[in-house]
C-alpha cells in the first residue's frame, strides 16, 4: 500500500521536472527541475532496496553533477532566456516516442520470454551495500579499477579544458583569428 | 502492488522524455541535461530488474553508469566553456564550421 502510494507519488514528481527541464526556457530552472527529478530518483532506489545505490544517486548526482553544473554556469550567460528553433516539433514527439517503444520493445522482450537467470543472487541476510562490496570487489574488480582510471582522465581533461588557453586552437581558426595572426 | 512492469514502464516515460529533450534542444548545456534524464531512466530500469531478479548485476551496471555520467559531465562542461569562449554562443547551429 505505502509502496503504491510513494512509487506514484515520486513517479509523478520525477516525470513533471523531468519535463520542465526539457521544456523550460531558462537555464537555471532547468537546472533546478534537474537537481530535484535526481533526488526523487533516488526515491525509487530506496523502494527497490538498493540502498547504496540510492545514497550514491544523492552524493554524485545532486551533490557533485549539480554542483558542477553550476559552476559550469558560471561560465556562461543563464540570465537570458535561451533561444531555440524548433523545426517540426510534432515529429519530434512521434520520434523520440517510437524510439523508446522500440527500446521497451527490446529490452522487454528476454523478460517475457523468461530468459533471464540471476547471475550473482541476493543472499539472506546480508544487507545491501555489504553485498554490493562482496559483488563489485570481486566479479567486478576490473570494471572498478577500469572506472577509477576513466574518472582519473575526465578529472585531468577537466582541468585542461577550463584552465589552459585552450580557446587558442592551431587547427580551428576563425576567419578573424586568422586575418589578425596573418597581419603581425 | 508495484511489479517490474511499473518500474519499466516508468523508465521508458522517462526515457521518452529524454529523447524529446535530445530532439529538440538546440543549446549544447540543455542537452547536456538531458542526456543526464537518459542515464537516469536506464538506471532505473537497472535497478528494479536488479530486485525483481534478486541479482545484483543490475546494480553493478547502474553504478557504472553513475561513474559514466559524473565523467561525461567532466569533460563536457570542460568542452562547453572552451567552445564558449570562442564563439560566446552554445548554440548547436553554430557548429557547422565543415559545410559539406
Amino acid at each position: 500500500m505505502f509502496e503504491a502510494i510513494a512509487f506514484y507519488t515520486f513517479s509523478a514528481i520525477t516525470i513533471v521536472m523531468f519535463w520542465i527541464t526539457v521544456t523550460s526556457k531558462n537555464a537555471l530552472y532547468a537546472m533546478s527541475a534537474l537537481a530535484a527529478g535526481m533526488i526523487m530518483i533516488s526515491g525509487f532506489f530506496f523502494l527497490l532496496d538498493a540502498d547504496f545505490l540510492g545514497v550514491v544517486q544523492i552524493i554524485v548526482y545532486t551533490g557533485a553533477v549539480m554542483a558542477l553544473y553550476a559552476f559550469g554556469m558560471m561560465f556562461f550567460d543563464t540570465t537570458r532566456d535561451v533561444k531555440e528553433r524548433v523545426r517540426a516539433p510534432k515529429l519530434v514527439f512521434l520520434l523520440s516516442g517510437m524510439t523508446a517503444l522500440v527500446l521497451v520493445i527490446a529490452l522487454v522482450a528476454p523478460i517475457l520470454g523468461d530468459h533471464i537467470e540471476a547471475l550473482y543472487p541476493m543472499k539472506e541476510g546480508i544487507e545491501n551495500p555489504q553485498a554490493v562490496g562482496i559483488v563489485l570487489f570481486t566479479k567486478y574488480l576490473v570494471p572498478f579499477e577500469v572506472a577509477a582510471v576513466m574518472l582519473l582522465v575526465a578529472m585531468i581533461a577537466g582541468i585542461v579544458l577550463a584552465g589552459k588557453k585552450m580557446d587558442e586552437s592551431l587547427t580551428l581558426k576563425v576567419e578573424d583569428e586568422f586575418t589578425q595572426k596573418g597581419a603581425q | 502492488m508495484i511489479t517490474l512492469s511499473h518500474y519499466l514502464v516508468l523508465s521508458a516515460v522517462l526515457f521518452a522524455i529524454g529523447l524529446v529533450g535530445v530532439y529538440r534542444r538546440k543549446n549544447l548545456l540543455m542537452l547536456l541535461f538531458s542526456t543526464e534524464i537518459l542515464l537516469n531512466a536506464a538506471n532505473i530500469g537497472f535497478a528494479a530488474i536488479s530486485k525483481f531478479y534478486g541479482d545484483l548485476t543490475g546494480q553493478m551496471f547502474a553504478f557504472f553508469i553513475v561513474a559514466v555520467a559524473a565523467s561525461e559531465v567532466a569533460v563536457g562542461l570542460g568542452l562547453m566553456i572552451v567552445w564558449y569562449k570562442r564563439r560566446g554562443t552554445l548554440d548547436i547551429d553554430s557548429m557547422q564550421s565543415m559545410h559539406g
